[in-house]
C-alpha cells in the first residue's frame, strides 16, 4: 500500500524538478512511511512512497521491466499475482523482485491496457512506456484505491491524494460549488469529481492514457447488471459462493506481515472473521469499536463472536468528545466534507491497529451492497408494492418492519407514511429507490448562502447522474437499479473513500475487502432479487452461506447500520464550533447563511433529540467550513521533515 | 385564533425554515413540501402543548390536522372550543 504521484509534460520537454515530487510524496507519507523512490526523465517524473507488505526487502518502487523501457508506480495489491507471475515466467519474462508490482508491468508488456481484465485486486497505478512515450493510469473496478489528476501549466499531474496536487507551485485552490451541492444531496461527490475546482478523480474501473499531448479516459469495467431474468439453483449457488468467498479471503491473506480483521458484530465482518479463524489463522487478531452513546454500540455482538470463536480481540472505546476532537485531523485525510461522523471512529481504530504493529486488516465492506443488505433496498421493494395501489392504507405499514424504532411511536405513523409517500406516483423514475433519501438530504441546502445559490444557477446533480446511467438501466429490476446507485455513489465515493482508504491509510493501515472480489460481484449481479432479499429477509443467500459459521443471534439479528454520534459529538466542543461557525468566518468563506446557521445551533441546543436532517446540516456545514479553511484559506503544509528519496532513477539529459 | 396562528408560524419559521419566512404560506403543506418530518411533528406538538392549554390526543395526531398552518388553526379552534365547553 502506498502513495503515488507523477507529472507528465504534455507539450514538448521541460526539465522536471525532483523537489516538486518530493513535496508531493511527503504530503502523502502516511500512505507509505517505509521508503520512497523516483523515476525522472525529460518528459515525466514518477514518485512513490511505500508501505511494505509484500517483498519487504527488494520491492522498492519505481519498478521497471527487463530493458527498462517500462516504469511503474503502484498503490495497492494484486491478489492473484502468484498465478500471473507463473504465467508470465512461462512466457519468458524474468523478474528481479518478488512483488505484485512487477507482475503488472510484464503483463502490460504483453497485453497492453487489456492487462486490467486479468488483475484481481485493489489498485491505482501508472506505467510510463518510454518507447511509445505513453502514460497509462488505471484504477480498480470499484474504487478501493484513490487516484486524482489535474491539468496545470501544460502538465498532467496525478496523485493518490488531493493535497499532493495542491503542493504544486501556484496551483489555484477553489471549492467546486457543484461538488458541494452533490455532497449536500448524495452524501458525497459524484463520479469523477473532487471538492476542488480543476482536480478530478479517475473513476473506478477506468483507465487514462496520455500520449502525444492527448488524454483519453475509458471505462474497462462496470457492474454487470442486466435485464436478463435468471434462475439459479439455490444449493449450487450457495456452494459456488462458499468456494469463491473462501478463495477471496485466502488470496487476501497473502502478505509478508500479519493480517488482522475488523469486527463490528454485524453479519459481514463476523462471517469473514469466522472463515479466517476456522480455515486460515487460528491466532487471528480482530479490532472493534465501542461507543459511549448506547444507541451506536454493538459491543454485545462483538463479544458474542469472541466467545463463539475464541480469538484475540481489541476494543476501542469512543467517547462523544472524541468526535469533535479528531474531526479536523480526519478531514485532512478525507479531503471532502462529510454528512456523517462515522469515519472518525474508524480513523481512531486504524491508529490502534497501527500501534498493535498490524499493517493489514480484512473488512466486511461491500457485503450489504452486493448481497442486498440495506434497508434502502427493502424500502424500494415495499414502495414498489405500494406504488401499485398508492391509496392503500396497509401496504405502507410494511415500512414499520424496516424502521421499528421510528414507527414505534404510534403518534407518528400517519406523518411517517406521508414522508415515505414522496414520489410514490412515479415508480418508473430511475431514482425511485433513492429519491426519498436524496430529497430529504437536499433540505440542508437551505443553509447555502444566497451567493452560492446564485452561482449554482439551478444546477441539479440528478441531471448529471441521469446522463451517466448505463443505457439499459431502465430495464433492470428494482433491486439491481438500487444496488447500482448505492454501489457506484455511496460505496465507491464515501464508504471506500472517506470511511475506507482515507480513514485507514491515515495511520498506514491497508484494508482488504473479500466481498468486493470482482468474481463475487459478477456472480451476484446476475442473481435474481428474491435470493438476495427474500420477502423482507435481507442478504438471504449470504446468511445461508454463513449458516454453520455463526451463532444464531448474529445470523438473525436485524441489520444495524454503523453510525456515530453527530450532535452529541459536535456541540460538546464549543471551541470548534465557535472557531468555524461564527458569523465572520461564515461570511468570509461565503458558503452558508450565517443567520440560518445561528438558528440551527439554537435549535439543536434547545431540543433534546435532533432530526436526521438537522444532524446532517450541522456536520455538513462544519466540515465544509473546516475543509475551506484547511485547503483553501490556510494551505501551508510544513515540509521541514522532508527527506531525500531512498532511490532515484535519474534519466534526464 | 389569529394570535395562535402567528405564534405557531413564528415557531415554524425559526425552527424549520431558519428565518426564511417567504417559504411559508398559510396553506403550505408541511409534508409534501418537506418542511417538517416526523421528528419535526413531535417538536411542533411539544411546542403547542407547552405554550397553549391543549393536549393533543394520539388519535388526533393525523396528517389532516397538522399538515398546514390553516389546518392546525382549524384543529386548535375546535379543540379549544370543546375545552371551553
Amino acid at each position: 500500500m502506498c502513495g503515488i504521484a507523477g507529472i507528465l509534460n504534455l507539450t514538448g520537454q521541460s526539465r522536471q524538478d525532483v523537489s516538486v515530487l518530493q513535496r508531493m510524496v511527503y504530503l502523502q507519507r502516511h500512505r507509505g512511511p517505509d521508503e520512497a523512490g523516483i523515476y525522472i526523465d525529460d518528459t515525466i517524473a514518477l514518485a512513490q512512497s511505500r508501505l511494505s507488505i509484500i517483498d519487504l526487502s527488494s520491492g522498492i518502487q519505481p519498478i521497471h521491466n527487463e530493458d527498462k523501457s517500462l516504469w511503474i508506480i503502484f498503490n495497492g495489491e494484486i491478489f492473484n499475482y502468484p498465478d500471473l507471475r507463473n504465467y508470465l515466467i512461462s512466457k519468458g519474462h524474468s523478474f528481479y523482485t518478488h512483488t505484485d508490482t512487477e507482475v503488472i508491468i510484464h503483463l502490460y508488456e504483453d497485453e497492453g491496457v487489456n492487462c486490467l481484465q486479468k488483475l484481481n485486486g485493489q489498485f491505482a497505478f501508472a506505467i510510463w512506456d518510454n518507447n511509445k512515450k505513453s502514460l497509462f493510469i488505471a484504477r480498480d473496478r470499484v474504487g478501493i484505491r484513490p487516484l486524482f489528476y489535474a491539468l496545470h501549466n501544460d502538465q498532467l499531474v496525478f496523485s493518490s491524494e488531493i493535497k499532493a496536487i495542491l503542493s504544486l507551485p501556484n496551483f489555484p485552490r477553489e471549492i467546486n460549488l457543484q461538488s458541494l451541492d452533490q455532497v449536500f444531496t448524495f452524501w458525497t461527490t459524484l463520479k469523477g469529481k473532487s471538492i476542488l475546482n480543476g482536480i478530478y478523480e479517475l473513476p473506478p474501473g477506468h483507465l487514462l492514457v496520455a500520449k502525444g499531448g492527448r488524454i483519453e479516459i475509458n471505462k474497462f469495467w462496470q457492474l454487470p447488471f442486466s435485464s436478463e431474468k435468471t434462475e439459479h439453483n439455490r444449493e449450487k449457488l450457495i456452494a459456488d459462493l462458499k468456494e469463491l468467498l473462501h478463495d477471496a479471503i485466502k488470496i487476501r491473506l497473502r502478505a509478508d506481515v500479519p493480517v488482522g480483521s475488523y469486527l463490528s458484530g454485524g453479519l459481514d465482518s463476523s462471517g469473514i472473521t469466522s472463515i479466517v479463524k476456522k480455515n486460515f489463522n487460528n491466532k487471528l487478531k480482530s479490532f472493534g469499536i465501542r461507543f459511549e452513546e448506547q444507541d451506536f454500540d454493538e459491543g454485545e455482538y462483538q463479544q458474542e463472536m469472541v466467545n463463539y470463536l475464541g480469538f484475540d480481540h481489541s476494543e476501542l472505546f469512543i467517547k462523544n468528545t472524541d468526535i469533535a476532537k479528531h474531526l479536523k485531523s480526519m478531514l485532512w485525510f478525507t479531503e471532502k466534507p462529510l454528512l456523517r461522523t462515522a469515519p472518525i471512529p474508524l480513523y481512531l481504530l486504524s491508529r490502534l491497529v497501527h500501534e498493535s504493529d498490524y499493517k493489514v486488516v480484512l473488512t466486511g465492506e461491500g457485503g450489504d451492497e452486493i448481497f442486498g443488505g440495506y434497508n434502502i433496498f427493502k424500502e424500494a421493494k415495499i414502495r414498489n408494492f405500494w406504488a401499485k395501489y398508492p391509496d392503500s392504507k396497509l401496504r405502507p405499514l410494511l415500512l414499520a418492519k424496516l424502521y421499528p424504532y421510528i414507527f414505534k411511536d404510534n403518534r407518528l405513523k400517519d406523518s411517517l407514511v406521508e414522508f415515505f409517500k414522496y414520489g410514490i406516483d412515479e415508480p418508473s423514475n430511475p431514482f425511485f429507490s433513492h429519491i426519498i433519501r436524496w430529497n430529504n438530504t437536499s433540505k440542508i441546502k437551505a443553509f447555502f448562502s444566497s451567493e452560492l445559490e446564485e452561482n449554482l444557477n439551478s444546477y441539479n446533480g440528478l441531471d448529471e447522474l441521469r446522463t451517466d446511467l448505463p443505457a439499459d438501466f431502465n430495464s433492470w429490476n428494482y433491486l439491481s437499479k438500487a444496488q447500482y446507485l448505492e454501489t457506484t455513489i455511496f460505496l465507491s465515493n464515501y464508504l471506500l473513500s472517506s470511511q475506507g482508504d482515507r480513514a485507514a491509510m491515515a495511520n498506514s493501515v491497508e484494508m482488504r475487502m473479500p466481498f468486493l472480489d470482482y468474481r463475487i460481484i459478477e456472480l451476484m449481479c446476475n442473481v435474481e432479487p428474491e435470493l438476495k432479499i427474500n420477502g423482507l429477509n435481507e442478504k438471504f443467500i449470504l446468511k445461508k452461506v454463513f449458516k454453520d459459521l455463526l451463532p444464531q443471534r448474529i445470523l438473525n439479528r436485524d441489520k444495524n447500520p454503523y453510525r456515530a454520534p453527530i450532535k452529541q459529538g459536535i456541540l460538546v466542543n464549543k471551541e470548534l464550533t465557535g472557531q468555524y461557525l461564527n458569523r465572520d468566518s461564515l461570511k468570509e468563506y461565503g458558503l452558508f447563511d450565517p443567520e440560518k446557521v445561528r438558528l440551527l445551533i439554537n435549535k439543536l441546543n434547545k431540543f433534546e433529540k435532533a432530526s436526521e436532517v438537522d444532524n446532517m446540516a450541522l456536520i455538513g456545514i462544519l466540515s465544509s467550513q473546516i475543509i475551506y479553511n484547511m485547503f483553501i484559506k490556510d494551505f501551508n503544509p510544513d515540509y521541514s521533515g522532508m527527506k531525500q528519496f531512498d532511490i532515484v532513477f535519474d534519466m534526464r539529459t | 385564533m389569529d394570535n395562535h396562528k402567528e405564534h405557531i408560524k413564528s415557531f415554524i419559521i425559526e425552527n424549520f425554515l431558519f428565518g426564511d419566512e417567504k417559504k411559508l404560506k398559510d396553506d403550505t403543506d408541511f409534508f409534501s413540501s418537506g418542511l417538517i418530518d416526523s421528528t419535526g411533528i413531535l417538536e411542533l406538538v411539544g411546542f403547542i402543548e407547552s405554550s397553549l392549554p391543549v393536549k393533543v390526543n394520539d388519535d388526533e395526531l393525523v396528517v389532516k390536522n397538522f399538515s398546514s398552518l390553516n389546518n392546525i388553526t382549524a384543529y386548535l379552534k375546535l379543540k379549544l372550543n370543546s375545552n371551553s365547553n
